[in-house]
């Protein structure tokens, strides 16, 4: 049958979510990292046991976190206890929370400044990381995508980071400007049949796509459409995509979910077509796809930019099984009255399970549970600080 | 032994309780003393001052014998009662949001 295991990252710590193939009687764990904002965790797809956590705050920065027994213990993978700082030859030991752009002549890019809210240059200054992607071969190499946009990676599970300064280093980094959350690299999706291949999506400058395994990326936003943020409608970057993502039987199929507008690309990324369709509003931030349909996909509509809260106080996922267009709004256990929540966009996930389950987080701190591909809901939890990530590992 | 006291976000990545006791050689500051705090507790390596430029984090500040000792000059002379161990050294995490 199997079990799931739910991962989530709340403003104040982590919790995990476990269950039987049933998915009906949760355990819940935590919270992990009191007090620290816990943007993202994910599961290694290589090895299940092995969790990162993206941990930060205010006050004392960034902290990458480990897990090697499936979020039992933690410990800072640079860092164990006792680790010296330096090598036996005095060189400096890399550390897991170290950021550093790459400026090198040799590996980096110059550090030149991005546009700031009123249009002038600002430096590039990191404050933490959105997303955290393991390979999908190796458990000891994963992505992370930071604020100021950026992409790193570690080979050495996460003991230290060295960014690919092709992305922040495109011509185009200059003209980058953040999004009312920041300027980040929050989405980063891998294509499982085109080695090397991967896209990041970033607030709001727009898609990127590699076919090198990250040393060079080209922009990828043809067909997108944002009349008032971007009057130019050949504008190469500027768009505000809030989430991408693919099935990974059909990589070249993504979807997305933008400020405005759910779009399409049936030519990875290539160009995009907009399939918002009947949907009651469709500005949201989360979009994902059926583990075993590719063209199911689930968004949640928001009411706007200005209101972020679902339309008529209805918490509603809509669900279109035609890969866009026609959608269909799904309600069964969700709150029709009175809700005002929303829901951010890495806090949606599905298992892999025979019957999909379909998860979402809220800002009101309840995490949502399908496990019928998203005909009926249940809460897990309700009473979680703000859900800022939910992942889902499928576990035999 | 000169005493620091550090805010329980910190205590709980260098999984340790109440006050840290650190050996500084040499002249004692607050450079020397962030140096030994970081070499004994590398995990603490970034939270407190910046990974390369080595600048006070924007929300951490430095407390000691009733003195605020966040903009004071790193390579000064730190007060003799906290040489000797009698006055702690206070990393604070400033007062600011929610």
């Amino acid at each position: 049958m199997g079990k799931v295991r739910v991962l989530v990252g709340t403003k104040k710590g982590a919790f995990i979510l476990t269950a039987d193939g049933k998915r009906k009687d949760w355990k819940v764990d935590g919270p992990f990292f009191t007090g620290w904002e816990i943007y993202h965790l994910k599961g290694s797809p290589a090895d299940p046991n092995r969790l990162y956590a993206s941990q930060s705050s205010g006050w004392f920065g960034q902290i990458i976190q480990r897990s090697d027994d499936g979020g039992k213990t933690w410990h800072q993978p640079g860092t164990p206890d006792g680790t010296p700082m330096t090598t036996p030859e005095g060189m400096p030991m890399g550390e897991s929370n170290k950021f550093v752009y790459d400026t090198s002549p040799e590996t980096g890019k110059p550090l030149t400044s991005h546009l700031w809210y009123d249009g002038t240059p600002h430096p590039w200054e990191f404050k933490r990381v959105w997303h955290l992607e393991p390979l999908l071969t190796d458990p000891d190499t994963v992505y992370a995508g930071v604020e100021d946009a950026a992409i790193f990676k570690t080979t050495d599970g996460g003991q230290s980071w060295q960014e690919l300064p092709g992305l922040r280093g495109h011509e185009s980094g200059p003209s980058w400007m953040p999004g009312a959350g920041g300027m980040g690299v929050h989405t980063i999706v891998q294509d499982p049949k085109h080695a090397g291949r991967m896209f990041v999506a970033i607030s709001a400058a727009g898609v990127f796509r590699s076919d090198d395994a990250g040393e060079s990326w080209r922009p990828m936003n043809k067909g997108l459409v944002s009349p008032y943020e971007l009057p130019n409608p050949d504008a190469e970057v500027g768009h505000c995509v809030h989430r991408i993502a693919l099935h990974p039987s059909k990589p070249k199929t993504l979807y997305m979910q933008k400020h405005w507008d759910v779009n399409r690309s049936d030519d990875a990324g290539e160009s995009w077509y907009e399939v918002s369709g009947n949907l009651p509003t469709d500005f949201g931030f989360p979009i994902d796809v059926h583990a075993h349909e590719p063209e199911t996909i689930y968004v949640v509509p928001i009411k706007s930019d200005s209101e972020h809260f679902p339309p008529d106080g209805k918490l509603r996922v809509y669900r279109s099984k035609t890969g866009g267009n026609e959608w269909e709004p799904l309600t069964n256990g969700l709150p029709q009255e009175n809700c005002f929540v929303n829901v951010l966009r890495d806090a949606m996930a599905v298992d892999a399970l025979d019957s999909c389950g379909v998860y979402f987080g809220t800002t009101g701190g309840q995490v949502y549970a399908s496990a019928d591909g998203g005909d009926t809901w249940a809460p897990i939890v309700r009473d979680l600080p703000a859900v800022l990530s939910v992942e889902v590992q499928t576990l035999p | 032994m000169i005493r620091v006291v550090l805010p329980y976000h910190l205590r709980t990545l260098a999984r340790v309780e109440g006050e840290v006791k650190l050996e500084v050689t040499g002249d004692v500051t607050q450079r020397s003393l962030l140096d030994a705090l970081e070499a004994t507790y590398p995990m603490l390596c970034g939270t407190i001052r910046d990974h390369t430029t080595k600048k006070r984090r924007a929300l951490v500040r430095f407390f000691a014998c009733g003195e605020d000792l966040s903009n004071e000059p790193l390579d000064a002379p730190l007060p003799e009662r906290v040489v000797s161990g009698a006055e702690p050294y206070l990393v604070v995490g400033s007062m600011a949001g929610g």
